[in-house]
């Protein structure tokens, strides 16, 4: 399932815009790669990163990936309910399950994103 | 699965097959290292091997009486433990790949974690590492980690054998390492406050310390706390029968060689390193975790547990690449520890803090001979000054039959004449009385 009105990166994060601030997490696609997941590593608050820079881990049952920054910003909150409850990301991944927030230093990065329908021809050509 | 060696025709054909000779295959190692001659002999048969080993062997001295301590003790070790242990069910050294398969090989490893939380009052505890020195070096990494800080202090109290082993695991990492110098027998309070600040991720320290000395590091764990580093303590598992345990004191890592839990004495191991902390850093420790939990029909059972910490899962970012763990050497602590029981390791530490505190009384009572420290408390271990210089003493007193101490300007400068003694509870009335005779004489 992939939302409208969000951005996508290759690596399979999405962002949704609201002003300054930018929210990311991973896309359906990811949660479903990825299985019944575990644990999220997340960034320090205050953390200051370009676009596609490490933010932190995702853990499943079977295996553990990086996720990148889809947008060039500083990390204002990050989901504390993931710490108790990280099966979000698989129930919710574009809403309850988000990852972190970020206020945006730059726009521009944004050029870099796919939007929804190019995401899902980006996943097709994954099949 | 059997190994089957492929024939010298099978490579030629495999190389044939991507074009490659077998000289291309090693291109990258330099020509020099690879001309390099063994100048080794030429086999022997069975028999010549063997009769070459006991000759060796007999080299070795067995039969000293033993005082030597220094991280390595002579404890007594009860005949069923090397009999449950070398059961063929257990009777491997590593881990399964397949690890659920080996359930009894699981609740082994679970129960040691278990056992080894209670002694040390932490809330985890990994499957083991190889030694003290490997699992002090771990935890440090792992405080590094954790804090996202390079500096790291050490008091050189803390057994110089571990801290050569840092010195050399560090050499290329860029991690500022800080020594502080032992005051009366323990970590320089002064020195440490000095150089504790914002940089810094752990703070090292050991109880009782190389000199035996017993140190209640509460005030340092909070002095650490503080700046938001952590204390990182390493023990001597036997004293935790009667000792304050390092979770009493705050120590957010625990390590320790668990030699002393039934692993004869035998030069360059196997050992057994453990390592326990608090539940909040159990993401970021490294080595295998055996969990327990319920199969599908709720039966209890065991698993391996947050293996994406692991190398096999996560090769560049995992929590370390040397984590393999001493599953036979774990067993053996564990057995051992089980057959003693709570009361049993209170009196075996009780029995080798009492002779030890007979010995120190029988021997600075000698002419000459006085107690390096002023501090009062120790463990089984005290450091004594002679008249000379105790390496010549010690030389004199293996003659005799005895391995009196470890002489301790190896590692530290000005105490030629020191030398570090342990009593453990095999040592009894009679050879501490040979010892204090021995030495008086040779004086």
């Amino acid at each position: 399932m992939v939302k409208e009105g969000l951005f996508y990166t290759r690596e399979h994060e999405w962002a949704k815009i609201e002003g300054e601030i930018a929210i990311m997490g991973i896309t359906d696609y990811a949660q479903q790669q990825l299985g019944e997941i575990t644990y999220a590593e997340l960034p320090k608050l205050e953390k200051q990163v370009q676009q596609n820079d490490e933010l932190g881990v995702v853990e499943s049952s079977k295996s553990a990936s990086d996720f990148y920054s889809p947008v060039a910003g500083k990390v204002t909150e990050v989901n504390g309910r993931l710490e108790s409850q990280p099966e979000l990301i698989n129930e919710d991944c574009y809403g309850e399950g988000w990852l972190c927030k970020f206020q945006l230093t730059s726009q521009k990065e944004l050029e870099n994103l796919m939007d929804a329908k190019k995401y899902e021809n980006f996943l097709k050509g994954l099949e | 699965m059997s190994f089957v060696a492929n024939t010298p025709q099978q490579r030629k054909r495999m190389l044939a097959d991507i074009g490659l000779t077998m000289e291309d295959l090693f291109a990258d190692i330099p020509e020099t290292l690879l001309k390099h001659q063994f100048n080794l002999p030429e086999g022997m048969s069975e028999q010549q091997v063997r009769a070459a080993m006991a000759d060796l062997a007999k080299k070795n001295h067995t039969d000293l009486t033993c005082f030597l301590g220094g991280g390595f003790y002579d404890h007594f070790i009860p005949a069923a433990v090397y009999a449950l242990m070398s059961r063929s069910e257990f009777y491997t050294a590593y881990t399964p790949y397949q690890p659920e398969l080996s359930q009894g090989t699981l609740q082994a490893i679970y129960e040691y974690q278990s056992v080894i939380c209670r002694l040390t009052e932490m809330q985890a505890s990994n499957a083991s590492l190889y030694d003290g020195g490997t699992a002090m070096y771990e935890a440090m990494m792992m405080a590094i980690r954790i804090t996202g800080r390079k500096k790291v202090i050490i008091d050189d109290s803390v057994n110089p054998i571990y801290r050569v082993m840092i010195d050399s695991y560090t050499q290329n990492l860029n991690i500022a390492l800080e020594q502080t110098h032992c005051r009366n027998g323990l970590a320089n309070r002064d020195e440490i406050l000095d150089k504790l600040d914002e940089d810094t991720s752990a703070l090292i320290v050991q109880n009782p310390n190389f000199f035996g000395c017993i140190d209640d590091v509460t005030d340092l764990a909070d002095a650490a706390h503080k700046k938001g580093a952590l204390l990182i303590v390493s023990v001597y598992p036997i004293s935790l029968g009667i000792l304050k345990p390092p979770g009493q004191m705050d120590a957010d890592i625990v390590t320790g060689d668990g030699q002393s839990l039934a692993m004869p004495m035998s030069f360059g191991g196997p050992y057994l390193g453990f390592m326990a902390t608090r539940k909040n850093f159990v993401r970021k420790m490294p080595g295998r975790i055996a969990g327990q939990t319920t199969d599908r029909l709720g039966r209890r059972s065991f698993v391996l547990t947050l293996q994406p910490r692991e190398q096999h899962i996560r090769r560049a970012k995992a929590t370390s690449n040397i984590c393999s763990n001493e599953a036979l050497c774990a067993l053996t602590a564990l057995i051992y520890l089980s057959l003693l029981g709570k009361q049993g390791l209170k009196k075996t530490a009780g029995l080798c803090a009492d002779k030890a505190s007979y010995a120190y009384k029988r021997l600075t009572a000698i002419d000459g001979v006085e107690p390096h420290f002023k501090a009062k408390w120790f463990f089984n271990e005290f450091v004594l000054d002679l008249p000379r210089n105790a390496g010549d003493v010690i030389a004199g007193l293996i003659e005799k039959g005895i391995a009196a101490g470890f002489p301790l300007s190896r590692y530290y400068e000005n105490m030629n004449n020191s030398m570090l003694i342990c009593v453990t509870e095999k040592r009894t009335k009679q050879e501490i009385g040979m010892l204090a005779e021995a030495l008086e004489s040779i004086l």
